[in-house]
């Protein structure tokens, strides 16, 4: 197989850039080779060998473009029982044919939207891959709430990704919401062959003062996608926002999301659960930035990983200085169900503020045996008492997805996977 | 119905049951009683077929079949019940959806059709009755901070549920005070029948003035070293476990 290096990667993507946002791309770009792909030992992607997995497995660094969806495969990949909007994209591109309209929401192209002020929250030089995004999209969707906007079923996102090998697609989605707006968003990935491709997604969500968003995100892909995912979000005053992360295949996989808390009496939750098997390696980075007093932070990962999977995660809480009376929350745990599969779990907190409340605790540990046979003594067979035991370790994460199909829907992949039938 | 032939079993490596020789029929009520560590519950969780002990030597026949020879699902399926002393607490799963997972396991073992949730919970609430239970207590995560009462009814709400053919009470009576000990033996009073048979292990008397034993076993070091009916019971509970000792390991040293 022939590998690729760094140059020959990006040119060919930085070459296949359309000409909208010349000056940011150009910034992007810039930014890009000042940071570099992230080596070996970079202590940011330290146990996730990104560069190398990219350099190896990938064998034609072109953007993939938008493949043909029919109404058909659209309305097969929704979750059963889904009642919401869906906003259909392929391999990144907005697709408004196979779309539904939202009332109070408007949703338009980026490249007819050249004013939209993308990187002003996901930073260029935060992060290689979100610069390089920023240097390549091929388009993306400007998603706007109204002012006082309040849409109580999800609004999915439904992104669609083929490419012919070895290709690369760059989703790049804004998101902001006027005050006083509430949403609930859904981004889904899903293969439609089994060709490998790399996904480098950027989303910004940008809230405006008593907002409420969740943005559920669920990788369910096949296992030879690399994916990078960067979510950031800006939390304002008197508003909410919940991330829930969920991962269930790949074949390296890298989510790094990134809350600002800006505004007082604001709140950000963290969820994830990652079951993982095969080879597959996840690594979840999360940074919440507490920047002003009284503001809240939640968090709650969950992994379960099976055969020779691997996964990360490093959790990130910094309050400043002033961040006085800081509630930070932080938890991951682990269950091991094979010797071969390994975690590397890592709570990072700088506190600079003197009167705060903030914990984290992180645990590695196997089934409990003694619950699996008291499962068994009352008739269950070996691997239903163990899938009902995982579902339960992964529960406290499932009860806070709120909406029922999607809910039901991972439930249901649980327990597919642990061939389960409680 | 059970025929225990020479039973030894050891865990890690330490011999803890050393020949066990035990007939139960239906209808019956054994009691075992007997010191600490003479080896009662080990008696019962190898039964049950808890993976840590390893059987060396013997036999055990349930109903026709090599019991030893089962998984612990399928000796549950077969009616062997077991209450265990120390009931786990399972956090995010409800009693109820536990249940009704574990009797339709069971019934499909049995060639039955699963129940639907309506017969479901019109069987879980006759047999709440029977032991006092609050529906409550069942729709929250299985045991978790209950009482000790509360996790020792449950455990018979379960044998309710399940109608076993034999049930292993291990040490029920552990941790109840007399109000609990009064439901629970009643539900357990309430369950028998000439088809079932029930092992009642306790290191006391006390749960025996409730559910009566046609016969008492006294087991000392891995061995029942001696039987009886009830009145051994009364004996033990007066004069203690010392002289059955001395018994014991003085014919041990001839």
């Amino acid at each position: 197989m022939s590998t690729l290096t760094q140059k020959e990667f990006v040119l060919g993507l930085f070459e296949a850039a359309p000409a909208t946002y010349s000056s940011l791309r150009q910034l992007g770009k810039e930014s890009f080779y000042a940071q570099g792909l992230p080596a070996l030992k970079a202590e940011e992607y330290k146990f996730t060998p990104i560069s190398k997995k990219l350099e190896t497995s990938l064998t034609d660094f072109s953007p993939a473009k938008p493949v043909k969806i029919s109404a058909e495969q659209v309305k097969s990949a929704l979750f059963a029982g889904f009642e919401g909007a869906v906003l259909v994209f392929s391999n990144g591109q907005y697709l408004p044919e196979h779309s539904t309209s939202v009332e109070g929401i408007s949703v338009r192209l980026l490249s007819e939207n050249e004013s939209t002020p993308l990187g002003s929250i996901a930073e260029a030089g935060k992060d290689p891959f979100v610069a390089l995004n920023q240097a390549t999209f091929s388009d993306g969707l400007h998603i706007s709430l109204e002012k006082n906007t309040k849409v109580d079923s999800p609004i999915l996102l439904l992104q669609f990704h083929q490419a012919q090998g070895g290709q690369v697609i760059s989703p790049r989605i804004w998101i902001e919401a006027g005050d006083f707006s509430k949403a609930t968003f859904i981004d889904y990935h899903i293969s439609l062959d089994d060709a490998p491709y790399f996904v480098n997604k950027v989303v910004e969500i940008k809230g405006g003062n008593n907002t409420d968003l969740t943005y559920h995100s669920l990788q369910k892909e096949h296992n030879q996608v690399i994916e990078v995912s960067n979510l950031v979000t800006d939390i304002q005053k008197d508003s909410q926002f919940t991330s829930t992360q969920i991962t269930l295949s790949g074949d390296m996989v890298r989510n790094n999301l990134t809350l600002n808390l800006l505004g007082s009496n604001s709140v950000g939750n963290m969820f994830g659960i990652y079951l993982l098997n095969g080879k597959t390696h996840v690594d979840n980075h999360t940074n919440v930035d507490h920047t002003i007093p009284h503001a809240e932070s939640n968090e709650l990962y969950k992994g379960i990983l099976a055969d020779q999977s691997r996964g990360v995660f490093n959790g990130k809480i910094f309050v400043r200085q002033i961040a006085q009376k800081t509630n930070a929350f932080q938890q991951n745990n682990n269950i091991l169900l094979s010797e071969d599969a390994i975690i590397n779990t890592k709570p990072q907190l700088e506190i600079w503020a003197d009167d705060v409340k903030c914990s984290h605790g992180c645990t590695v540990g196997q089934l409990d045996a003694e619950a699996q046979f008291y499962l068994q003594a009352r008739g269950i067979d070996k691997t239903t008492a163990k899938g009902l035991l995982l579902y339960a370790f992964a529960g406290e994460v499932l009860d806070k997805i709120e909406v029922d199909s999607l809910r039901n829907y991972i439930v249901k992949q649980i327990q597919e996977r642990l061939g389960s039938k409680f | 119905m059970l025929s225990i032939k020479n039973l030894h079993a050891s865990i890690e490596g330490t011999p803890i049951l050393r020949g066990i020789n035990l007939e139960v029929k239906a209808g019956e009520v054994h009691a075992i009683m007997g010191p600490n560590g003479s080896g009662k519950s080990t008696l019962a969780s190898v039964l049950a077929g808890r993976e840590e002990y390893e059987v060396t030597e013997g036999e055990v026949i349930f109903q026709g079949k090599e019991l030893l020879e089962l998984s612990p699902e399928d000796r549950a399926r077969e009616g062997v019940f077991l209450a265990f002393q120390y009931p786990i607490e399972i956090p995010g799963v409800s009693t109820t959806n536990f249940l009704r997972t574990a009797l339709n396991q069971v019934r499909e073992y049995r060639g039955l059709e699963p129940l639907d949730a309506v017969k479901f919970l019109s069987l879980m609430k006759e047999k709440m009755a029977l032991v006092e239970i609050d529906q409550k207590l069942l729709s929250r995560s299985l045991n978790e901070g209950f009482s000790g009462g509360e996790k020792k009814r449950n455990e018979i709400f379960q044998m309710a549920m399940l109608e076993p053919v034999l049930s292993i009470l291990d040490e029920t009576d552990s941790g109840l005070d007399i109000d609990a000990l009064r439901i629970v033996s009643n539900g357990v009073n309430k369950l028998k029948s000439e088809k079932t048979a029930t092992i009642v292990v306790t290191h006391y008397q006390r749960l025996l003035d409730y559910i009566v034993p046609d016969f008492v076993h006294v087991l000392y070091k891995g061995r029942i070293v001696k039987s009886g009916t009830k009145e051994l019971a009364l004996e033990l509970e007066e004069k203690g476990y010392d002289w059955i000792k001395e018994e014991v390991d003085s014919t041990a040293t001839v």
